[in-house]
């Protein structure tokens, strides 16, 4: 590990935060930030804390399992271009969670498990159409397959929209686009809630990850249990994916920008590059939070709609790369 | 012995014939053996039987006297290092942290690498002769640097055996002779080699036994004397032969050319006819 990374790691989160406590319909400069922070009486401080505090962390939170879920399939189907949105969990899920909001469940609990299972079901059949035999034939046919079924969620998704009444209707499709708008103090606790196993999980499984980066064989002789592994990946990365798309929609490409910069700058092995990546994604999400909602103010666009403006550019950029 | 194999049955699924039908082999402390064959014979398959990653069909495969099943794959690790055909160098690692892998079917989960596991990385790279490339990726390294770190990582792992397929097809006469006298310098030390590879000629000079695999089955096995035969040669490979001694006694294999058979024949070096 480089060893200015960690320094400049922690200066990018002090700041990411900072930024996204400032922004809003109202510009705060870092004092009223600060003020309200440590003051419940000062003017900023309903703002801050009952607002933006929880919108941010739960950004945070969503930015930084969106990234770790991205650095463990990346490792899992040894390719730097998986990410949960383009092998179509993200989209599995957002089905998932379409499919119990047009059934009327709604809740801490429905939302988030129907999510879940849509994204397990996706992760199985996206492996099913591109193996043959029960072993994957290539990696781009896999990420082939996620697009596949990503493009097929979403057909579905348009569909059950279009025929469920205008309220309904409109809800989902605010949630669909993405964003944190709603986020309040009870979606931070429950995101934490959910994603704390499967975070500690994925990190606990870091030098098996490691080791599958270079192929099945390898990792096995090298005293990797690879089946074992690869079923607790997919299922953390399921069970991210899900949470953070039944707590704000499908956001795409934080997996894929933020482990490709952490593994440039810092460390390949996952028992840094892991934490390092949720660090990292929380701050980037948070700052496209904080771009998403000043940009056109007083309009908020959907986050998922920066983190495509910067995610495509970079995918087309390993892209580039991996074809060379 | 350290991996012995006895009866070992393998067939694929879908197949009408036994990939192995049959295959029985040792591997001791201080040895060298060599696996030869025709392509096809079964190379690959009794090296995954051996390593526990092919079902077996029938038959046993022990490692150190316990039955290969009953081990887990970290505990086989610290007793094997494998050097399989190929494998992609994976970006953005350095050398120092692809040696360091071979340390991690040792190290508890929770627990950072220890000085001992540095020491045992360090050995690995000058073993392999690599400690100027520590730094590099692997990605920057030469087929024959990369091969040589693949080798080191499984030093690493400080086994009892090495298991290696094909270590040279992508290596020049240097590097390919450097990595023989590797093996036979580890084998010096009490490791036992098994090398799985095409070249005829080396495993006659290094190695102290030879396994002839073919169509599933061990033809002949033995020293390389008694195992690389002319007609047997001609036979199992579909091409003819000539077999010349070396002058360190080594049997040697000249594939003929068209025509050429009657000349060796009457050549000035003929083999005598050898029983297994």
């Amino acid at each position: 590990m480089k060893p200015g990374a960690p320094v400049l790691l922690t200066l990018v989160v002090v700041g990411a935060v900072v930024v996204g406590l400032q922004s809003g319909a109202t510009w705060l400069a870092p004092s009223e930030v600060i003020a309200g922070l440590s003051d419940p009486l000062a003017p900023g401080a309903a703002i801050v804390r009952g607002l933006r505090l929880p919108r941010v962390l739960l950004a945070f939170l969503v930015g930084g399992s969106l990234a770790v879920t991205g650095a463990a399939l990346q490792a899992l189907v040894r390719n730097p271009l998986a990410d949960p949105y383009l092998l179509g969990i993200s989209g599995g899920a957002g089905l998932g969670a379409v499919i119990a909001m047009a059934l009327g469940l709604g809740g801490v609990f429905a939302v988030p498990l129907a999510a879940f299972a849509g994204a397990l079901a996706a992760v199985a059949l996206v492996y099913r159409l591109s193996a043959v035999g029960g072993r994957p034939l290539d990696t781009n046919v896999l990420l082939l397959s996620g697009v596949v079924i990503g493009a097929f969620t979403g057909a579905v998704m348009s569909g059950i929209l279009a025929v469920s009444d205008a309220s309904q209707l409109r809800s989902a499709v605010n949630w669909l686009l993405g964003g944190f708008g709603s986020a309040g103090w009870s979606t931070v606790l429950a995101f934490a809630a959910y994603a704390a196993l499967p975070l500690a999980l994925l990190w606990s499984t870091g030098r098996a990850l490691d080791l599958l980066t270079l192929g099945d064989e390898p990792a096995l002789h090298l005293g990797a249990d690879v089946e074992r592994t690869k079923r607790i990946a997919y299922f953390c990365a399921s069970l991210l994916t899900a949470a953070s798309v039944a707590a704000c929609g499908i956001v795409g490409f934080v997996g894929l920008v933020v482990p490709h910069a952490i593994r440039r700058v810092a460390t390949p092995l996952h028992r840094g590059l892991l934490p390092m990546a949720f660090l990292a994604g929380g701050s980037f999400l948070v700052l496209a939070d904080a771009v998403a909602r000043t940009v056109v103010r007083p309009i908020e666009l959907p986050v998922g709609v920066v983190t495509a403006l910067v995610g495509v550019p970079v995918f087309a950029a390993l892209l580039r790369k991996s074809l060379r | 012995m350290i991996l012995e194999a006895a009866g070992v049955v393998v067939r694929y699924p879908g197949a009408t014939d036994d990939a192995l039908a049959g295959v029985s082999l040792a591997l001791g402390a201080g040895e060298i053996v060599s696996v030869v064959g025709p392509n096809g014979g079964g190379k690959s398959t009794l090296l995954r039987a051996l390593l526990g990653i092919q079902p077996l069909r029938a038959g046993q495969v022990r490692l150190l006297d316990r039955d290969l099943a009953a081990w887990s794959r970290a505990e086989v690790a610290q007793q094997v290092g494998v050097v399989v055909q190929q494998e992609e160098p994976a970006p953005g690692l350095r050398v120092t942290d692809a040696v360091l892998f071979g340390r991690y079917a040792r190290l508890s989960p929770l627990a950072a690498p220890s000085a001992a596991d540095h020491a045992a990385v360090h050995r690995a790279l000058e073993r392999a002769d690599v400690v100027h490339l520590r730094d590099r990726f692997v990605t920057q390294l030469s087929g024959g640097e990369w091969q040589r770190v693949r080798l080191a990582r499984a030093l690493a792992q400080e086994p009892r055996a090495l298991v290696l397929d094909e270590p040279t097809s992508a290596l020049d006469v240097r590097h390919e002779m450097e990595l023989f006298e590797l093996v036979a310098a580890l084998r010096a030390e009490g490791l036992g080699c098994l090398v799985i590879t095409h070249r005829l000629n080396l495993a006659a000079r290094y190695a102290d036994r030879l396994v002839l695999l073919h169509r599933g089955r061990v033809v002949a096995e033995g020293t390389p004397t008694g195992v690389l035969v002319r007609e047997r040669l001609s036979d199992v490979f579909e091409w003819p032969v000539a077999v010349t001694t070396w002058c360190d006694g080594a049997p040697q294999v000249v594939p003929l050319r068209p025509g050429e058979e009657q000349q060796s024949a009457a050549g000035p070096r003929p083999q005598e006819p050898e029983s297994k």
